[in-house]
């Protein structure tokens, strides 16, 4: 027998308090995302079709899938398509936020209007962006109109050039997110860094290139986390803008994965694309996460 | 821990329809949103509601139910599926295999369904012998759609033959028109391949090649001749097609800036909506070189096992309206569509609908009434969607047509 | 604003007019589809089938916005998006909230209260941002159906919770890295336990963070269709799910006009949360998350 005393087990409490609140969200998190991505491996070496089903088959599903060129093409469109996406939306708003950064008169008209595309889904502006990029009757036909006959805008009807309208698309709606981090990150630099700078006579080139952007690192990690899951995850945007296509030029993993999961009732396939699709990010992610989480402690 | 076998699901869905549902209400997924489709469903609900029988609305649109499908998938994992489903062609069977769906045998002797509907039809409203849905219209998807008035100005008259409709379009063309309205999505470009795969080679190799999914068929020339034509269409399609909606394209016949259009028969309700009149302003006729056979697809509702009373009363009631003759014909004159029963009058009906009518009933007399590979009534969304991936990478020109027939050998083998 | 605005970049007057150019072709690039679809809201729609996209109207009518939001059909009955926009209220709300709350905890164990492989820990939430919502879809809803929560606001309440807790940990993490630990060691020094350090030391300073915290879990919540559609009721949809019923009918009429006008209906809250919410969003930003 022994004698727990009131601060004792205050104490302890008070050391297991932490890990007690938090492992509700931490059982959430493990269930449900690691088991179902658990139970998605499972699925893909399986012959399930329109629903889950347990009939082993090992590696068939992922012949299947190499055998594939739809697949070869969703890889690869996913490939430019993200590259292209985060390269292009972290230029942009760096350009913004360091533009913005020089005590613009209207800042405050500004930063709204570069920011709420981020707030609007493509089920709402996917019509627009349809229209807009159409030669028929989008920016092409009003130059026309306008009278500059040469011009000539018809990338979304392009094979070869249907995936950068996806690209322009998504730049639109989340470089100006990414501006404000930027920003944010701007404004938290101390001032006494740059004006020390500029007293030793940096040029201002070289005053955001040696100084202002190694310091900008975090909102880097940010900005780089962010559109890495946005362009992984880009699927209202293909559905809204192409379908896919023209032909098959622009589909990517996530609407590959929806079609055969879903509507083509391939659900092993899908899982194993799923799978595929989960180790390319971990791949990608664990490493870049590791080293910035370490760098911490 | 087996979440999903077989039987759970089933009797999954079994239990949560009489739990949700109050005895006497339907719950109906379904995708038709739009104002006629809507207007058209309310036929249904009105005669429901006389009858006491309550109606919750759940719709889903999208991508002709696909949206949809995907819903119903996750009802029916939760336990929670609905009375009634909007469903097209195998994605009823593949639901029946589940053992998901309810028998209607009872309803069906009761009203003589067995008497009215198409063989052809049959095939997707029962199965292993037992009513499990019931047929709300039948779509035919080989028609031409065209603008009277430019073909009587260039003097061209209705084309017969393939070679005719070939001729008329480069009549067409050589005016300066765009000669055939087309829209770029996969669907579309399949939709026109139902057609013209059925002016190639008739029912027999159609049946051969997207039916039974021989790859004898599925390689032969005639398929070869069938994305050849294919070409010669893409070669009279407008650069700007790719990614239009259907019914803008329909709308360029309307206003005359196209002449063609091969669509299914719900394009009618463009013409009329926008005051046109059958055979006056627009014809409508078979794709050249198919007359006689019919490509078909068919919405029904498919009725999900229940074990309640009351709840089975109300899906037989709903089944019962569906099927009689003053709602089918109500029903698809709203919806361009024609009666899924062949003994419905048709006097409501306008010339094509009439047209397609006695269409219907004579090729399901002579045997050329087939699924329409397109829309999911030849096989399985697995190959269907397979077909689709070549023939759309055929019109835009990633393939030639004989490496097409190879892929769509492979294609149709790695999706069964 | 400008007192954060301290440091002092010396620009020329071309640099200057350079940059104003810039800045102004930039804003035109991002208002250019919002205008298409405010400009055709508000034509006929013949106007539309015939005419130039990027015109302005010749009829100004106001017909649409009205059908939109009242007599539209989504559904057999011609309800408009009214009844659904109720509907996306009473799921954002408790969901947002939930899930910043939840966040700002996690976040403050995971800086303040470390122990053993709490990094690892961060780095499995973080990890969990990247899954794609199509896989979860069937083993969630077998989870709804167990837990009865299937075809429900909870339900859907519990699905946003779960795939936003990622972020929101994200973000308060990082925020609260920054907070000075001394202050929470002596806090517990004068004897204040776990939530009370929490309440009166931390809260207090969190509201840049819970700002941007709630700025994009109510964007990405109230835009969710795939969970919306296959989660909820008929009657209990959200107002995205209303919305592709008006604008995705299959072989119906399309009424662009109407169908812009509920587009930006349905995106009016999430707009109006960005332009009330936006100027702290800056601050929010700049007080933690990309400081790290």
């Amino acid at each position: 027998m022994y004698h727990v005393s009131k601060s004792d087990f205050k104490t302890r409490l008070q050391t297991w308090l932490p890990k007690l609140v938090l492992s509700p969200s931490l059982a959430m998190v493990l269930i449900f995302v690691y088991g179902f991505i658990l139970f998605t491996v499972y699925l893909s070496f399986t012959d399930s079709r329109i629903l889950p089903s347990y009939g082993w088959v090992g590696w068939e599903n992922y012949n299947k899938l190499w055998r594939l060129s739809h697949w070869e093409i969703s890889l690869k469109n996913l490939g430019i398509y993200a590259s292209l996406y985060i390269a292009i939306c972290t230029a942009i708003g760096l350009t913004l936020a360091i533009f913005l950064d020089q005590k613009i008169r209207g800042e405050g008209i500004l930063r709204p209007i570069y920011l709420y595309p981020m707030a609007l889904s493509f089920i709402v502006t996917g019509t627009a962006w349809k229209w807009f990029l159409d030669p028929g009757i989008g920016l092409e036909h009003t130059m026309h109109l306008w009278g500059w006959e040469s011009f000539e805008f018809g990338w979304i009807k392009d094979r070869n050039l249907a995936i950068y309208t996806l690209v322009l698309a998504a730049v639109w709606q989340s470089s100006g997110f990414v501006m404000a981090m930027f920003l944010a990150g701007l404004r938290g630099i101390d001032s006494e860094i740059m004006k020390a700078a500029q007293i030793d006579g940096a040029s201002n080139w070289n005053l955001y290139r040696r100084i202002v952007i190694p310091l900008l690192r975090p909102a880097f990690l940010s900005a780089f986390v962010i559109l890495a899951h946005l362009a992984i995850k880009s699927y209202d945007l293909v559905i809204a803008l192409t379908g896919g296509g023209p032909g098959r030029a622009t589909e990517l993993p996530a609407t590959f994965m929806y079609s055969y999961t879903f509507t083509r009732n391939q659900m092993g396939i899908g899982a194993s694309s799923a799978v595929i699709m989960l180790m390319t990010i971990a791949a990608i992610m664990v490493p870049y996460l590791y080293a910035e989480l370490r760098e911490k402690k | 821990m087996r979440l999903f076998s077989k039987k759970s699901v089933a009797v999954a869905a079994f239990l949560a329809s009489t739990s949700m549902v109050s005895a006497a209400d339907v719950e109906v997924l379904h995708w038709w949103t739009s104002g006629g489709e809507a207007a058209a469903l309310n036929v249904l609900k009105d005669d429901l509601s006389s009858q006491g029988i309550g109606w919750q609305d759940m719709p889903v649109a999208g991508g002709g139910g696909e949206s949809a499908m995907t819903v119903l998938r996750a009802r029916v994992t939760a336990g929670d599926a609905p009375t009634a489903v909007q469903m097209l062609g195998f994605d009823i069977l593949d639901w029946a295999a589940e053992g998901a769906l309810a028998n209607l045998n009872d309803v069906a002797a009761a009203e003589g369904w067995d008497a009215v509907v198409p063989a052809a039809l049959q095939a997707f409203a029962k199965h292993d012998g037992n009513w499990i849905s019931a047929p709300v219209n039948v779509h035919s998807t080989n028609w031409v759609w065209a603008n009277k008035a430019v073909l009587d100005e260039l003097g061209i008259a209705q084309p017969e033959s393939w070679d005719d409709f070939v001729a008329a379009m480069a009549a067409v063309k050589a005016s300066g028109r765009t000669a055939l309205a087309h829209g770029g999505q996969a669907w579309q470009e399949a939709t026109m391949f139902d057609g013209v795969a059925l002016s190639v080679g008739g029912v027999d190799f159609y049946t051969k090649a997207f039916i039974d999914m021989d790859p004898a068929a599925l390689g032969s020339d005639m398929m070869k001749e069938t994305f050849d034509r294919m070409a010669t269409l893409r070669s009279y399609v407008d650069d700007n097609f790719s990614g239009r909606d259907w019914n803008l394209a329909s709308a360029m016949v309307i206003n005359g800036d196209a002449t063609f259009q091969i669509m299914g028969d719900w394009a009618k309700g463009e013409f009329l909506n926008a005051g046109k009149v059958p055979n006056e302003d627009f014809l409508c006729f078979r794709v050249p070189g198919s007359a006689g056979s019919v490509s078909f697809n068919s919405d029904q509702f498919a009725m999900f096992a229940v074990s309640d009373a009351g709840a089975q009363a109300a899906q037989g009631a709903m089944a019962a309206s569906i099927m009689s003759p003053s709602f089918q014909s109500a029903f698809n004159v709203v919806k361009g569509s024609v009666p899924a029963r062949t003994d419905v009058p048709n006097d409501a009906f306008d010339a094509c609908g009439k047209k397609g009518m006695a269409e219907l009933a004579a090729a399901a007399d002579s045997g050329s009434l087939v699924g329409s590979m397109a829309h999911g009534h030849a096989n399985r969304a697995a190959v269907k969607n397979a077909i689709y991936d070549v023939v759309t990478a055929h019109f835009n020109g990633e393939y030639d047509s004989a490496t097409a027939v190879e892929e769509l050998v492979t294609a149709v083998e790695l999706a069964q | 604003m400008s007192s954060v605005q301290t440091q002092s970049v010396q620009t020329g007057r071309i640099t200057r007019k350079f940059i104003y150019l810039f800045l102004l072709l930039m804003a035109l690039f991002y208002l250019l589809p919002f205008f298409i679809m405010v400009v055709n809201s508000v034509k006929p729609l013949s106007e539309i089938t015939g005419g130039n996209m990027m015109a302005l109207p010749e009829v100004f009518t106001i017909e649409p916005w009205l059908a939109a939001w009242s007599t539209a059909q989504v559904g057999v009955e011609p309800t408009g998006l009214r009844p659904y926009f109720w509907n996306s209220i009473k799921m954002v709300v408790p969901a947002v909230a939930i899930s910043t709350v939840l966040g700002a905890i996690n976040g403050y164990i995971l800086t303040k209260w470390r122990f053993k492989y709490d990094t690892i820990l961060f780095g499995l939430m973080l990890f969990s941002c990247f899954i794609p919502f199509q896989i979860v879809l069937i083993p969630m809803a077998r989870i709804l159906g167990i837990l009865g929560l299937s075809g429900s606001t909870y339900g859907l309440i519990l699905v946003h919770v779960v795939y936003g807790i990622g972020f929101s940990t994200l973000y308060f993490r990082n925020y609260y890295a920054a907070f000075p630990t001394e202050l929470v060691r002596a806090a517990q020094i004068d004897g204040a336990g776990f939530f009370q350090i929490f309440y009166r030391i931390l809260m207090p300073s969190s509201g840049p963070i819970t700002v941007v915290c709630v700025i994009w879990q109510f964007t990405n919540i109230w835009n969710d269709f795939l969970f919306g559609a296959s989660f909820a009721s008929g009657s209990g949809a959200p107002m995205t799910v209303a919305l592709n019923n008006l604008v995705q009918s299959s072989t119906g009429v399309k009424e662009y006009n109407v169908h812009f006008a509920g587009a930006i209906l349905a995106a009016l809250p999430t707009l109006l949360v960005y332009i009330v919410a936006g100027r702290y969003f800056v601050r929010g930003l700049m007080a933690g998350s990309v400081k790290g």
